[in-house]
């Protein structure tokens, strides 16, 4: 399949400090990638670099296989939603729709019947006679949405669209969003620092950090096999939890621990027979097995209940184990109270170890 | 904590007794003259009172015959109401030569300040929103230069310009003196301006020029109609400014065409004759009826946008 948008090379620099690095990127057509990293990792810059709203220091980016490095924003074929939504106060939402429109020198006609059509897709026919301040926040980014889409282009550039909404709102137009992908099936690039929003949505998620992409795969992929600790981190809630100990080298590898020490049987190391080192286990809360199965996981270790957090469709609790503390997600009927010992069962298949310097996953 | 049931009961018992409430309850009752109250009010009066008390005098005596201010009282209101000083100072008065009054000098002012204030706003507007969005190379280099001239001081630049205004052949002439104020209005109304094109959201620029739309358009048609508060800040500024301004008014214009200031000081420092006090009283009030009449009127906007263009800096 031909990239839809793809990025060579692209560095940016502001002043001496350099913001990206030698940024490389293929995304396909139809395609929903979602930029994801906290703050001031460079997930928006890259988005402005796209748009052609920020000049790139060196480097290419091509969208739809052209060369539209230094196209002006409105002849690369995108449309942008931004999270303060960005509406034209003083024209009504159909003036919103239609600016874009008249400055291409559509057709009157057209336009009208382009706005129609986004009016309909997007369920605003009675707002369009509105100015944005009689609109809620939530129609406000539906507005924003519309005005990207009567563009007609082939790419939507999302800048952290849901970041102004409500909790409720968000989950409403994050599916809204998913659904418009389904339907149109135009490429997207969304930019978000909600792990959510970014599991839910991607096709794929590139995990960006100091300018660079940490990585770059399926939500599954990134979930299950973090490339490294930092991802690992990154992405769950709550976070991965990491015993302190070794991988004991060889044939058959061995972590040891304060904890416990064990055969990482069915564990697939990156190469294949791994050097001993210092190292993270890794084990996700939701994969720490208790109640009776844990007597016939391949690990068992006894934790102390330390704190009790009830979410409802989940119990989230805290044990300490030989010092080092765990998180355990339970089931939300579970019966726990703070200071009971707690069997606990690992399965090493479903952990991710990480090196203890170079932090990689081995 | 007790049991959910006996907690539902405490609630309901409470809303049973809520009408024997004893003790404080709703407001705190304030006393109306307390010492506090009593002090605020009295400072303020006492100050509306000392900086009124000119005004009154100006009014009061300004509708009085000239025997009457004779008698000396000059906080007495006018026996005989008379508008005749009035009429004397708008069209009879003399300066110099002329004898029509301050009429000529309010027109002058007219066409001195409309223009000024209409082409500095113009310029200054536009170079704040490119300063501010469009962030072209060396536009803080641009930008220091423009603000360092707001710390020059006037009589530096009276002589240069006198000779530049000379070189061009307008000295003069009021296109003379509307360029002076129009170059002099620049680096503050540019630094008002710039600050609250940044205090707009950079998204809504952003969005714009995606939607294609240029330089003039986003200024036009975005930037212009968001931005009226700032506006009307410029123009109270750029009106009272230009019209009380004197020094330009003597120094780059001649007696045909001087400035209402300019002839308001010749009618009261005339030195011939008897002082006419209720005559010199209206001339005064009559001048500076203009940017009165513009704080009153936009006062509510002022505020609004002075507010708007202090968030950032």
């Amino acid at each position: 399949m031909d990239p839809s948008i793809s990025i060579k090379n692209l560095k940016l620099s502001f002043g001496a400090v350099e913001v990206l690095h030698d940024l490389n990127l293929d995304i396909g057509k139809g395609e929903f990638l979602v930029l994801l990293g906290s703050s001031g990792c460079g997930k928006s810059t890259l988005l402005n670099c796209i748009a052609g709203l920020l000049d790139v220091t060196d480097g290419q980016v091509h969208i739809g296989g052209k060369n539209v490095t230094w196209e002006e924003p409105s002849k690369r074929g995108i449309g942008m939603v931004f999270q303060s939504y960005a509406l034209y106060p003083q024209m009504t939402v159909e003036g919103n729709l239609a600016f874009g429109l008249k400055n291409a020198k559509i057709p009157k006609a057209e336009i009208k019947e382009r706005i129609a059509r986004a009016a309909k897709t997007l369920q605003m026919e009675p707002l369009l006679k509105r100015k944005p301040a009689a609109l809620s926040g939530g129609q406000r980014q539906r507005v924003a949405i519309g005005r990207a889409l009567v563009r007609d282009v082939e790419v939507f550039l999302f800048d952290e669209p849901l970041s102004n909404l409500d909790a409720k709102l968000r989950a409403d137009l994050r599916v809204e969003i998913k659904q418009l992908h389904q339907t149109l099936g135009n490429t997207m690039i969304y930019v978000t620092h909600d792990q959510i929003e970014a599991m839910t949505l991607a096709d794929r998620i590139a995990i960006m950090r100091g300018g660079s992409i940490l990585q770059l795969d399926s939500p599954k992929e990134i979930y299950n096999r973090p490339a490294t600790k930092y991802v690992a981190e990154f992405i769950g809630s709550p976070t991965m939890n990491f015993l302190d100990g070794r991988v004991e080298g060889g044939a058959a590898p061995r972590f040891v621990s304060d904890v416990a020490s064990f055969d990482l049987k069915g564990y697939e190391f990156a190469t294949a027979s791994p050097e001993p080192c210092d190292a993270w286990f890794g084990i996700r809360p939701e994969h720490i097995i208790t109640g009776p199965e844990a007597g016939n996981a391949p690990v068992k270790l006894n934790g102390q209940v330390e704190l009790v957090e009830p979410l409802g469709s989940d119990t989230l609790t805290r044990v300490s184990a030989a010092g080092q503390r765990l998180w355990v997600r339970m089931d939300g009927q579970a019966d726990i109270t703070p200071g009971q010992t707690l069997p606990l069962g690992l399965n090493p298949a479903l952990a991710n170890i990480f090196h203890k310097t170079t932090e990689a996953r081995l | 904590m007790s049991d959910p049931a006996s907690l539902s009961a405490t609630v309901a018992g409470a809303d049973a007794m809520a009408p024997a409430l004893s003790g404080p309850r709703g407001p705190k009752p304030r006393r109306r003259f307390s010492r506090r109250n009593v002090f605020i009010y009295g400072t303020l009066i006492v100050v509306a009172l000392y900086y009124l008390l000119p005004l009154y005098v100006m009014i009061v005596t300004s509708l009085k015959g000239m025997p009457e201010i004779r008698l000396g009282n000059i906080f007495a209101p006018p026996v005989e109401i008379t508008f005749q000083p009035w009429v004397k100072a708008w069209a009879e008065a003399c300066t110099g030569l002329n004898c029509d009054g301050l009429s000529r000098g309010f027109w002058n002012s007219v066409r001195i300040t409309v223009p000024s204030v209409i082409l500095s706003i113009a310029i200054a507007s536009v170079n704040g929103y490119a300063l501010a969005n469009w962030r072209f190379k060396g536009a803080d280099m641009f930008f220091t230069i423009l603000i360092f001239g707001a710390f020059i001081p006037y009589q530096v630049m009276l002589y240069p310009l006198v000779i530049l205004l000379r070189e061009m052949g307008i000295y003069g002439t009021l296109t003379g003196l509307v360029l002076v104020h129009s170059i002099f209005g620049m680096p503050i109304l540019t630094l008002l301006f710039r600050n609250y094109f940044t205090s707009l959201p950079e998204e809504l620029f952003k969005a714009a020029r995606v939607d294609g739309a240029g330089f003039w358009q986003i200024y036009l048609q975005i930037m212009l109609p968001m931005s009226l508060p700032i506006f009307v800040v410029a123009m109270i500024l750029q009106v009272t400014g230009i019209w009380n301004d004197f020094l330009f008014g003597v120094v780059y214009t001649k007696p045909d065409l001087y400035p209402m200031t300019v002839q308001l000081n010749n009618i009261v420092n005339s030195v011939q004759g008897v002082k006419e006090y209720n005559v010199n009283m209206a001339a005064t009030l009559l001048t500076g009826l203009v940017p009165l009449v513009i704080y009153f009127v936009s006062g509510k906007l002022f505020v609004r946008g002075i507010a708007a263009g202090a968030v950032k800096g």
